[in-house]
């Protein structure tokens, strides 16, 4: 994120192709897509997306690995027994606050 | 007139449980960038042009790594491409008096969320109703990062930290439930994390790291998933 100009850039062009990718469709098609195998690799993209953006990435987000690593089981424990998102998300962050507030203590 | 009134009055009523939704997911959003550097009202903007999760904090990643726009361009282009096909079944449902501006204006609000109401509400979709639905929603996707940014900067360094796992918390609790329910979700969930931890850890891979890794797992992946366990008939898509 070096300069002002990088930064508008960057910005411009995830709004522009994600907006594209939307009006496009909107605009200019009217048919559907039946293809099975295509419709079907656009239903996993979202699953194989954010599974990939949060492992490892979570273990190293909260500093220590240890309490990356604590969030994560917590988070997926939680997520598991199919309690909301609201709770996961807290339940994971505050395990992570205690932990790093103990690594801190040492 | 009054016909027009009600249809975005009711639009914006179904859009009231996406909004608070998108405002707790977005406040993560904006924790987390801005523990990673990005000023909050950058956050902000990001959520208000791009409107969606996932895709625009790759994108936000890719910035911050200072990534080609070419990287960027493409991980946008992929991560969001489940919209084109949102659009795409979206565009048949609207009525016959929606023209080309109000259907530019439309396509700047096709979520998965926001998608799943208007296909699930049955007969044609006016743009009243639709705008109406897009709005709240867009608020709350708007002021979420900008608070979440906000808050974060008041906090001590420690607690943003950990603040920033709420977001990755959020990812595991929409991926793992279906994951459960799903032996073809599961599979897309566990493969795409096993070949992310081979790219973040194994030198010979490093070169995938950043954009160009996140773009290969999610093809590889979801093109074996698609392969493997073709979905039935979409529902109603």
């Amino acid at each position: 994120m070096s300069n002002a100009g990088y930064v508008a850039g960057a910005v411009i062009v995830m709004a522009g192709v994600t907006y594209l990718i939307r009006a496009v469709p909107l605009v200019f098609f009217r048919k559907k897509i039946t293809n099975r195998w295509f419709r079907s690799f656009l239903h996993y993209v979202p699953y194989a997306v954010l599974s990939a953006m949060t492992f490892p990435s979570i273990f190293t987000a909260a500093g220590h690995l240890a309490s990356g690593i604590v969030a994560a089981v917590c988070a997926i424990v939680l997520a598991y027994f199919k309690k909301s998102l609201l709770v996961v998300a807290a339940g994971a962050a505050g395990a992570a606050l205690v932990c790093e507030l103990i690594i801190g203590a040492f | 007139m009054t016909d027009k009134k009600t249809d975005f009055k009711n639009g914006f009523k179904n859009g009231v449980p996406i909004m608070l939704g998108y405002l707790a997911v977005s406040f993560a959003f904006g924790m987390r960038v801005c523990a990673l550097g990005v000023p909050w009202w950058l956050a902000g903007l990001i959520s208000f042009t791009n409107l969606t999760s996932a895709g625009q904090f790759a994108g936000t990643n890719l910035m911050i790594a200072g990534a080609a726009f070419i990287e960027i361009a493409v991980a946008t282009l992929i991560i969001n491409s489940r919209y084109f096909l949102m659009s795409l079944s979206l565009s048949q449902k609207l009525d016959s008096r929606c023209g080309l501006f109000k259907r530019l204006s439309i396509s700047y609000g096709v979520t998965d969320e926001i998608f799943a109401v208007a296909i699930g509400k049955g007969g044609s979709l006016s743009s009243s109703y639709m705008f109406g639905l897009i709005l709240g929603p867009c608020i709350g996707w708007t002021s979420g990062a900008l608070l979440g940014g906000l808050f974060s900067s008041l906090l001590p360094q420690i607690v943003v930290g950990a603040m920033g796992i709420a977001l990755y918390a959020m990812f595991i609790a929409i991926i793992i439930p279906p994951a459960k329910d799903d032996r073809a979700v599961l599979f897309a969930v566990a493969a795409a994390a096993a070949i992310s931890f081979c790219f973040a850890f194994i030198p010979v891979f490093k070169i995938f790291d950043g954009g160009w890794g996140i773009i290969i797992i999610t093809v590889i992946v979801a093109a074996a998933a698609a392969f493997l366990f073709p979905a039935e008939e979409a529902e109603n898509e």
